[in-house]
């Protein structure tokens, strides 16, 4: 065998064998093991793209424990969760785990945007990182959509039939492609076995598109705090030990703020309504998503028109996928950004506004609201990320990370503008 | 720091304030001794509340999720469920004649249902349907203090309000006007116990009663939560310290 | 240098072990829920009414989901299970202890050779050529104890644990 490659060389023979044949330590050690070097700089907003991946395993472990009880008909599928939640052992436990742990792989997940927004990560050449992310984001508002009409509560009856009702705002086809979904003329049992079944898929498509996110992001390595490209070996450090102890520490954190939910306050980021079995005969008084799809629900009843209303809540989410191309001033990092900065608070400000404005009616001052913020959100990405490219004066890039190494180490949004610079 | 300590303080308070409430006239609110990180229930007025269920509510609302035998939690031993199982009757079946019979309940038998279907207890009830009351505490943004406040809250009717036929006037129900009578009459249950049964003290322990029918698992998951979050706080305080020990290292090699 | 060293070390491995208990701690719940569940285990046990069970006759009940046999057997049966030498039989058992009284046999319906249930409560049914039961599926014959006596089935009907609450009334399980 002249020219086949080489032996790994690892210390144990057990793994040394293993590795030679099927490089998975290799390939461990080059992603998240000392052979993967990483700016030394990375501040805790950095820590939530790991928290994500952990926050997908535990709901797909305990999505797998609910899907051995639960039963996916009409007319057993409230009462199949009930028996998860009185009978079967540590049932409640895995429930509430799965219920909170939702809401919370969207916390994690929009504080991760957040990062990316702050910091230009979104910019080239990560362009096709960022779409990723915004692929993964939207199957989980799919994969979360799915799975909260499985309980089969007024919510997740009636949020099932507003949202397949959007579609038929398209013209001519709208109303067989609803009929289509449906498998029938209203949300019934032919709706509840199909979400159901891609409700267990979903969360694989979404690991095999983290999969190739993690390939793109390894194709030029992390960005950082502040925003420039790494020229020198010696402003990087091995991924482990550094960062694998940072995100066990991150993790023991979010695990904790996490358990206060589950164990003490499981329904506070529900609804009540989701407690009364599905009646088709009986709208609730407010009909209301959970809490991550707020701000597109607003953005949709801002929009007096149907057809237009839904344009703008898919357009909403559309068109994060060409923000590299809108925003495409070549300073990445907000820290040398300031009319960007100051543009930035406002869209989280917006942003929060917007979640709290889908869950109120949509009347009176709500509704002006709703239509301002709705209005500032598109706004803000067509016509001030543009402008910004243009007016806006960055200030002076240090020329390495190492440069301003009196920053204190701390552990705050990167570094400040280096000293004896302008 | 501060600003991470903003975000997150803004986020709390943003997280409980999410689900529209409806402009409801301020219920009573009660000091339920299940509240709070420690809470726990309390078994003699859970005792109470059975009492009451059984002995007023049962006629009309079902309370289907919970079985005879659950009533252990409320420190019942085995013999008095199985007493108390036998008082109901259970339509069983078919038996090998292909009919349905009826025999006496047993501990393993969810509560027996006032009525054999929805639609039957809308007929009987004027078209409204009693909700079965398993979940109750959970199915109103209120909860415990919003059932207390409805239980207490049949209140004389001022002028300005016209009574319908076939509602009733409560001062906490949404829009005033609610399809179930009163529900509740000083004395209207004798209490095993001996404490004094007015409508005050009915309404908090039948709604202690149906807070734990609602979970049962409450003082278990608190328990386990006190004890997994001190275990992450300690498992969090002992990797922030490796963590400095590792990146020391680091700012070492700088210098 | 070296004892910081190893603090550091010591830091490090008590945090990562801790990690590793929490997370079997957490695994555990995920493990326990395929046990069987609280409404699963109420169900572990039947109360059946023999009161109407003449001599010679025969009840099928269910308990934990697989048919129990009660007969109540004849003075003839009683003495032809008594009679038989213990050496004879493949799974060596007297008949006196696999009853609590003489009149009442309660055996698991199940043939011990792959699962079907035999043939022998119902009043048509044959016996089989000990007068107990016989299972068609591949030709096991049981006595009137439920002991095997012929065909592939390797031990006798499984008695399930039983008790008399009252002279009519027996609790399975």
């Amino acid at each position: 065998m002249k020219n086949s490659p080489p032996e790994s060389q690892f210390k144990n023979p057990i793994i040394n064998w293993i590795d030679t044949r099927l490089p998975i330590f290799t390939a461990m050690n080059e992603t998240v093991g000392t052979e993967h070097p990483t700016p030394k700089n990375l501040n805790y907003w950095w820590n939530f793209g790991s928290l994500a991946g952990v926050v997908l395993v535990i709901m797909i472990i305990t999505g797998i424990a609910l899907a051995m009880n639960y039963t996916a008909h009409v007319d057993h599928a409230f009462d199949s969760v009930e028996r998860i939640m009185r009978d079967v052992n540590g049932g409640w436990l895995i429930r509430y785990i799965h219920m909170n742990g939702a809401s919370f792989f969207f916390i994690v997940v929009y504080i991760h945007m957040a990062r990316n927004l702050y910091y230009g990560s979104y910019k080239a050449p990560r362009e096709l990182l960022w779409i990723l992310g915004v692929v993964i984001y939207l199957l989980m508002m799919a994969t979360a959509f799915l799975g909260y009409t499985l309980p089969w509560g007024q919510m997740s009856f009636w949020g099932a039939t507003v949202i397949t009702n959007f579609f038929s705002v398209i013209p001519f086809v709208g109303e067989p492609i609803v009929s289509w979904l449906l498998g029938g003329y209203t949300v019934d049992n032919p709706t509840l076995n199909r979400f159901y079944a891609l409700h267990y898929l979903l969360p694989f498509v979404i690991a095999g598109v983290i999969l190739l996110h993690i390939v793109a992001l390894h194709r030029f390595g992390s960005n950082n705090p502040l925003g420039i490209d790494i020229k020198s070996d010696k402003d990087m450090i091995p991924f482990h030990p550094y960062y694998t102890i940072k995100d066990f520490f991150g993790l023991s954190v979010f695990l904790a703020i996490f358990c206060v939910f589950v164990f003490f306050v499981p329904n506070i980021l529900g609804h009540p309504d989701n407690y009364v079995p599905a009646d088709p005969l009986s709208t609730p008084a407010h009909i209301v998503p959970e809490w991550y799809l707020s701000p597109f629900y607003a953005i949709l009843r801002a929009v007096p028109d149907k057809l237009l209303g839904v344009l703008a809540m898919f357009g909403a989410i559309g068109i994060l996928f060409i923000l590299p191309w809108l925003d495409r001033s070549p300073v990445r990092s907000a820290h040398f950004r300031p009319m960007y900065k100051v543009f930035y608070w406002l869209f989280i400000i917006n942003m929060l506004a917007l979640g709290y404005l889908g869950v109120q009616n949509p009347e009176g001052i709500y509704l002006i609201l709703g239509r301002t913020c709705t209005a500032w959100y598109f706004i803000h990405f067509l016509i001030v990320i543009p402008l910004l490219n243009v007016i806006e004066i960055p200030k002076a890039l240090p020329k390495s990370i190492s440069d301003p190494i009196f920053s204190s180490g701390s552990s705050e949004m990167g570094a400040t503008t280096p000293r004896g610079q302008k | 720091m501060i600003r991470t300590v903003f975000i997150l303080v803004v986020f709390l308070l943003f997280s409980f304030s999410v689900n529209a409430s409806d402009p409801l006239e301020k219920g009573e609110h009660k000091s339920w001794g299940f509240l709070g990180p420690f809470g726990t229930y309390n078994k003699s007025s859970l005792q109470r509340g059975l009492q009451v269920y059984t002995e007023v509510c049962s006629s009309c609302h079902s309370l289907k999720y919970i079985a005879y035998r659950n009533l252990s939690d409320l420190g019942y031993n085995k013999e008095e469920i199985k007493a108390f199982s036998e008082n109901f009757t259970v339509t069983d079946g078919p038996n090998d004649d292909g009919e349905m019979f009826e025999r006496p309940g047993r501990p393993s038998d969810h509560f027996v249902s006032p009525y054999p279907n929805v639609n039957a207890a809308k007929a009987a009830n004027g078209g409204a349907y009693p909700p079965d009351l398993s979940l109750i505490t959970k199915a109103r943004g209120g909860g415990a203090d919003y059932l207390y406040s409805l239980l207490i809250g049949y209140k004389e009717a001022p002028d300005s309000i016209k009574v319908l036929e076939g509602t009733y006037y409560n001062k906490y129900y949404n829009g005033n006007l609610i399809a179930m009578p009163q529900p509740l009459y000083d004395d209207g249950v004798v209490y095993a116990d001996g404490t004094k049964a007015n409508i005050e003290q009915m309404a908090a322990d039948v709604t202690e009663f149906l807070s734990w029918a609602a979970e049962p698992e409450m003082e278990e998951r608190k328990r386990t939560g006190i004890a997994a979050i001190a275990f992450l706080l300690i498992m969090a305080v002992l990797s922030f310290m490796a963590k400095q020990q590792i990146w020391a290292n680091l700012k070492k090699k700088q210098a | 240098m070296s004892k910081e060293k190893s603090r550091r070390d010591f830091i490090v491995i008590a945090s990562y072990s801790m990690g590793a208990v929490g997370t079997g701690a957490a695994v555990w719940p995920i493990i326990d829920q395929m046990n069987p569940a609280a409404d699963t285990l109420a169900m572990s046990s039947t109360e059946v009414n023999i009161g109407a069970l003449e001599i010679g006759q025969a009840l099928t009940v269910k308990w934990r989901g697989k048919p129990v046999f009660i007969r109540r057997r004849t003075e003839t049966e009683i003495y032809d299970s008594r009679k038989v030498s213990l050496d004879s039989l493949r799974d060596p058992q007297a008949d006196e202890d696999r009853v609590q009284k003489d009149e009442w046999l309660v055996v698991m319906g199940v043939c011990t050779h792959l699962g079907c249930v035999p043939l022998g409560q119902k009043v048509g049914d044959g016996k089989g050529d000990y007068g107990g039961w016989f299972c068609p599926c591949h030709g096991s014959h049981y006595d009137a104890s439920g002991r095997i006596r012929k065909g592939p089935a390797p031990q006798n009907l499984e008695i399930p644990p039983y008790s008399f609450i009252s002279d009519n009334v027996l609790k399975i399980g």
